[in-house]
Order: structure tokens, then C-alpha cells, then sequence
């Protein structure tokens, strides 16, 4: 048990070791331009030049940079940008955080609540008419860019429809905090967190479907229609239970990833300004230390949420645990 | 006679078909995914007509802005892009689609260019990074997962653990950070120099990060086959390692391969499509679906056709790709999973 939590925790600041040295070698040792150049962002002055290489580092052998670096980002918090003069990196990404986290998890409510009833419906329908309609529906759902989809919920609401009384609620784009008024976030989340959904939707009923299916040839189920319960309750309560496990893990894994960022095309269409709206910001005016930053934080927040993730488990399922 | 000549006087069974005949089989049955077939067919072959509509229906060169040309529209010569609409003419408003079979049939964007022909050379480029990047994905994962399920120990240990590190990567990040450093300033390497503007650095990206999608159940494969029996049979014998890989291992892997591949290609045209969109995939004078789309994002209330035409291109192409894939799933391997 403890040992099993222990190899995870090596096995997670291994990772955590890994993900720094890449980007760290993305960004500073990528053949090309000079790593100054990239950092001072375009048509910086000489001067601007040889500050950018003391600040880094740059003249020193690369671990040091590493490590300099790395002290930068987690130790004091002083990394600032260039582009932006003087603008601090890491207060910018703590306040962007509530944003992204506010349209993260109103979609994964979203996508849980919806693809939990589609993968229970097609799995309960299988090979009807209603389990190939939803398939195809799922499919759909996981072959559009997020972002057209985006623009489409923004031409729709914001359009000519925003005139009539079926859009007319919909708020100016943009963020409304919590804080200032619980409807208007509301409001102003609705449609970006059923766009962002949408895939996630697709791809979680596929999965659960599959599993639900796959399960319902195991033992346990024929003991249970045995005892006489009904088609409903073998799979509601027998069949789901044990298929949520893989669902469980997929939900960690994308949770995380899209809380550290990957929400970042939803953000940009619907103009919430979130922490991956950040990067964005950087990558129109190839700001590298802020996009620096927000990969790595994201990145560090997706190995501890997988560990987290992977630890409940081992402390949930014996299978797991004793391993 | 006796029984036995009886028997053998029979006219022998067909022969087994092959795993691969039976396959084929299979999907050729498989109504959905040959109508996804057909799909992409007819989608590839327009995209590679790109040239003889902008010459001979668009008579325009899609990559050349067209700030100050007219057009013929219902008998009227009409600006291509015209003052706005507005109380003060601010901006500019490209000419809407004609929805003829001719010059500016699905309208123009920002520079006067011709969308329908913009959005057939968008397609050219979208598929091409799509499918050459899924061959590299392709190839680097069965490298790597045939090697370190093979050859197990160190070399597994190594490749599983670069593997793992970029897998915890999220990867539409990873693209993010390589594009940005790679398309900012070219690279160069050595005598080797690619140029920003080239298409290659997408194709290399694209294809690169979903490499452990595809690896790490490749190796899982591997490592059960090298326990089967036949493999141990083979070893037995005394056959050598590299042919126990190449005749025993590598024909069982190529199925695994074979059902990943439209599946692949279908996440790399939506990544390419993403990266295009925010800039930092294909660059100009070339377009893609993406690209083509981002431009539209700044005419979506007034010219939306701009960008719902190429974002209905992505999701035709991506869903007969997917469907594809579930079709050669069910065919060779119906607990392929991705992603695994």
C-alpha cells in the first residue's frame, strides 16, 4: 500500500523532472535563432540583448540555466516579461487561474451529467436504431474543432438571432465574476462550457458504451439477472459501477489537462481572458518566458492532478493497491 | 470403395482465407465505412483540382489580394470589397457568396480573395500535413515500441521513460511550444536550414507529438507476442532475433498500425487545423482549413461563410476518417484502443 504510493510519488517527480528539462530544452537549446534573440521578442535593442543573457544566464553552461531558471519560476516568482516590460509572470497566471477553473469544471459537469445518459442509453439500445443515432451523434461531436464550434455559438448567439428573444440573454463576450454576479456568470458561461463539452461528451459515452458492454458478459451481471432485478438495475447499479473506474481515470487525466491550458481555444474565441488565454496573448507577440511559464505550470498541474488521481485510486481499489 | 478413398475422392475445401482477406471482407460489407471512403475520395480529388478551379471557375489567383477588383454578379459589375455598410463606411466589406458556379461562389475574405478557391488549396495543404504527419507518427511509434517491447531491459527502460515524460505533456501544449519557438525563426541544423514559412515544420511537429498515443500500446503488443507460443516455438528453433521480429512480430504489429492510422491522421488534421488557427501552424502566402477559418473569424458576423465553409471541410474529413477507423477496428481488431 505504502510502498505502492511511494512509487508513484518517485515515479510522478521523475515525470515532473522530465517535463521541466523539455521545455526548458525547447526553449533554450532548440537549434535556430539565439535564445536572447527569442526571449527579447522582435527587434530588441543590443542592450535589451545582453541584459536578457545576464538575467537568464545565458553565457553559463546549460544545467545552470536549468537550474536558474527553474529558481525563477518556483522559488522567488520573479520571472518578468520582455515584451511587456517589467510585467511579472506569475501574479498574471494566479489571477487568470479562477477564470479557466470556472469554465473547466461547468464543462466537466456538463460532460459528465451528458455522456453518462448517452452511454447508458446506447448501451442499454445496443444494436437499435437509438444506439447507432447516438454513435454517429458522438462521433460528430468528437470530429469538430473546438474552435469553429466556437465561432459557430458565437455567430449564432452574438448574430442576428441575438435581436430575437431566443438569444437575447446571452451577455456580451467575455467574463463575469462569481463574485460580481452569480447570474451573469452563469449567463456568461453557458454557451462556452457546452462548446467545450461537446468533444469530451463524444469521446466519455464512447468509452463508457464500450465498457458497459464489455462488462455486461462478466459473471456477476448473470448472477444479478439470476436474482431476477431488472434490465435497469443491472445496468444502473451493477455494470456502471464497475465501468466508471476507467471512466474515472480518463476524467483525471483531461481535467487536468484542460485546467492547465488545454481549454485555451475556447477561452480565445469566447474571449475569457483564463491562463490559457494567457498563452495566447504571449503567442501574438512571441512573449517566450510567459508562454514559458503557463507550459510549465500547466504541465506541473496535470503530472500532480495524474498522481492525485492515481493515489485515490490505489487507496479505492484493492486491485490496485496490492500490486 | 472404403471410406476413406470415399474422402479423399471429395473435391478438397477452399482454402482459409487469410486474416487479411477476411478482413477485407469485413469492411467491404461495412456500408458506413465505405461510404467514409468514398467521402475522402471525393474530398482528396477535389482539393487536388485546386488549380483548374482557381484557373478555369475562379479565374483568380487565390493567393494574390485583390483590393481594387470588380466582379460580375446577377448581369452587375460590382466591388469585390466594397465600403461597409454602415453609417460611416468604416472597413471594408468583402463581396457574399454568389452561390454560382464561378468567380467568388462562396464570396471573398479581407483581401478580395476567392474563398471557395482559398478553401480547395487550403484542403491540399490540411491533408497533406494530416497524412504525412501520421506517417511519421506512424513509423516513430513502431520504432520505438517494437524496440522497447522487444529488446525489454534498458533499452525499454529508457524509451518508456521519454515516452512517459511526454505523454504527461499535455500535448496541445507541447505543439504550442515547439511551433512557437520553431515557426518564429526557422531552424537550422547544420548544413540543413528550414525555412519558417515551410510546411515541413507542421508535418514534423504534428507528426512528432502523439508518438506515445501510439508506442505504448505497440509495445504492449509486442512484449504479449514475445510470451506467445509461436514466438517461443521460434526461439526454440534457433531463428534469430531479427527474424523472429521481422517475420514473427512485426506482421502481427502492422494490424495494430493499420487501425490506428485513420484515426491518427484524423487528430492530426484537428491539431493542425488548431495550431493554423492561432497562427502558429502553416504560414502565409500557404492557407489551410484552419487558417482559412481564423481569417473568417474577424467577418463572422457580416461574410460567415468564410469560416463555416472550411470548418464544415474539417468535420466531413475528420468524421469519415473516424468512421474509417471504427470500420477497420471492428475488421482487424475490435479491442484496438488508443490512447492506451
Amino acid at each position: 500500500m505504502l510502498s505502492t504510493i511511494i512509487r508513484r510519488l518517485v515515479h510522478m517527480v521523475f515525470v515532473l523532472f522530465g517535463i521541466t528539462v523539455l521545455v526548458f530544452l525547447i526553449f533554450f537549446a532548440t537549434p535556430g535563432a539565439n535564445p536572447a534573440a527569442r526571449i527579447a521578442g522582435r527587434g530588441a535593442s543590443p542592450a535589451t540583448l545582453a541584459r536578457v543573457s545576464a538575467e537568464f544566464g545565458l553565457n553559463k553552461p546549460l544545467p545552470v540555466q536549468y537550474a536558474l531558471m527553474m529558481k525563477r519560476l518556483f522559488v522567488t516568482g520573479n520571472l518578468t516579461s520582455f515584451v511587456n516590460l517589467g510585467e511579472k509572470v506569475v501574479p498574471q497566471v494566479l489571477h487568470a487561474a479562477p477564470v479557466t477553473l470556472s469554465l473547466v469544471a461547468g464543462a466537466a459537469v456538463i460532460w459528465i451529467a451528458f455522456s453518462v445518459l448517452i452511454g447508458l442509453l446506447a448501451a442499454a439500445f445496443r444494436n437499435t436504431v437509438i444506439d447507432r443515432l447516438l454513435m454517429i451523434l458522438t462521433l460528430i461531436g468528437i470530429s469538430m474543432p473546438v474552435f469553429w464550434v466556437a465561432e459557430m455559438a458565437n455567430l449564432i448567439s452574438q448574430g442576428a438571432l441575438h435581436r430575437t428573444a431566443l438569444f437575447s440573454w446571452v451577455p456580451p463576450l467575455g467574463y463575469i465574476p462569481l463574485s460580481q454576479s452569480p447570474l451573469g456568470w452563469f449567463k456568461a458561461l453557458i454557451i462556452p462550457w457546452f462548446t467545450l463539452a461537446i468533444l469530451y461528451i463524444g469521446l466519455y459515452a464512447r468509452v463508457l458504451r464500450a465498457s458497459l458492454i464489455e462488462s455486461l458478459q462478466e459473471d456477476y451481471i448473470r448472477t444479478a439477472r439470476a436474482k431476477g432485478l431488472s434490465e435497469r438495475q443491472v445496468l444502473t447499479r451493477h455494470a456502471l459501477r464497475t465501468s466508471l473506474i476507467s471512466f474515472v481515470t480518463l476524467f483525471g487525466l483531461d481535467f487536468g489537462v484542460l485546467v492547465g491550458g488545454g481549454a485555451l481555444l475556447t477561452e480565445v474565441v469566447f474571449g475569457l481572458q483564463g491562463v490559457g488565454y494567457l498563452t495566447y496573448q504571449a503567442l501574438e507577440t512571441l512573449d517566450l518566458p510567459m508562454i514559458m511559464a503557463t507550459v510549465i505550470y500547466a504541465s506541473v498541474f496535470v503530472v500532480l492532478s495524474n498522481a492525485a488521481v492515481d493515489i485515490l485510486y490505489a487507496l479505492v481499489d484493492p486491485r490496485v493497491r496490492d500490486r | 470403395m472404403s471410406a476413406v478413398a470415399e474422402k479423399l475422392a471429395e473435391p478438397l475445401p477452399p482454402p482459409a482465407a487469410g486474416y487479411w482477406a477476411t478482413a477485407l471482407r469485413k469492411l467491404r460489407r461495412d456500408r458506413a465505412a465505405m461510404a467514409a471512403l468514398v467521402v475522402l475520395a471525393v474530398i482528396t480529388l477535389l482539393c487536388a483540382l485546386a488549380p483548374f478551379y482557381a484557373r478555369d471557375v475562379a479565374h483568380a489567383d487565390p493567393f494574390q489580394s485583390n483590393l481594387s477588383g470588380t466582379t460580375i454578379v446577377h448581369g452587375r459589375r460590382v466591388e469585390v470589397l466594397a465600403p461597409a455598410d454602415n453609417p460611416l463606411h468604416l472597413g471594408i466589406e468583402p463581396i457574399g457568396p454568389t452561390w454560382r458556379f464561378g468567380p467568388y461562389m462562396l464570396g471573398a475574405d479581407q483581401q478580395g480573395r476567392d474563398v471557395a478557391a482559398r478553401l480547395l488549396y487550403g484542403g491540399r495543404n490540411s491533408l497533406l500535413i494530416a497524412f504525412a504527419s501520421a506517417a511519421i507518427c506512424l513509423i516513430l511509434a513502431a520504432l520505438t515500441g517494437l524496440a522497447a517491447g522487444f529488446f525489454g531491459g534498458w533499452t525499454d527502460r529508457i524509451i518508456s521513460a521519454v515516452l512517459d515524460v511526454i505523454w504527461a505533456f499535455p500535448v496541445f501544449l507541447l505543439a504550442i511550444s515547439l511551433s512557437v519557438v520553431l515557426i518564429a525563426h526557422g531552424v537550422r541544423i547544420g548544413p540543413l536550414l528550414i525555412d519558417a514559412s515551410s510546411l515541413s515544420l507542421p508535418i514534423l511537429i504534428v507528426g512528432v507529438i502523439y508518438v506515445p498515443y501510439v508506442a505504448r500500446p505497440v509495445r504492449g503488443r509486442v512484449i504479449q507476442l514475445r510470451e506467445s507460443e509461436f514466438v517461443l516455438a521460434s526461439v526454440g528453433l534457433g531463428v534469430p532475433p531479427w527474424r523472429i521480429l521481422l517475420i514473427d512480430i512485426l506482421p502481427n504489429v502492422v494490424s495494430t498500425l493499420v487501425v490506428f492510422a485513420p484515426l491518427i491522421v484524423a487528430l492530426n488534421m484537428l491539431t493542425e487545423s488548431a495550431l493554423s488557427f492561432l497562427s502558429i501552424g502553416v504560414q502565409p502566402p500557404h492557407a489551410s482549413w484552419g487558417t482559412i477559418i481564423g481569417n473568417g473569424e474577424a467577418l463572422i458576423y457580416t461574410r460567415p461563410m468564410v469560416a463555416i465553409a472550411p470548418g464544415i471541410a474539417i468535420v466531413l474529413t475528420v468524421l469519415a476518417l473516424n468512421i474509417l477507423g471504427d470500420g477497420l477496428r471492428d475488421a482487424l481488431d475490435p479491442r484496438a484502443k488508443l490512447r492506451n
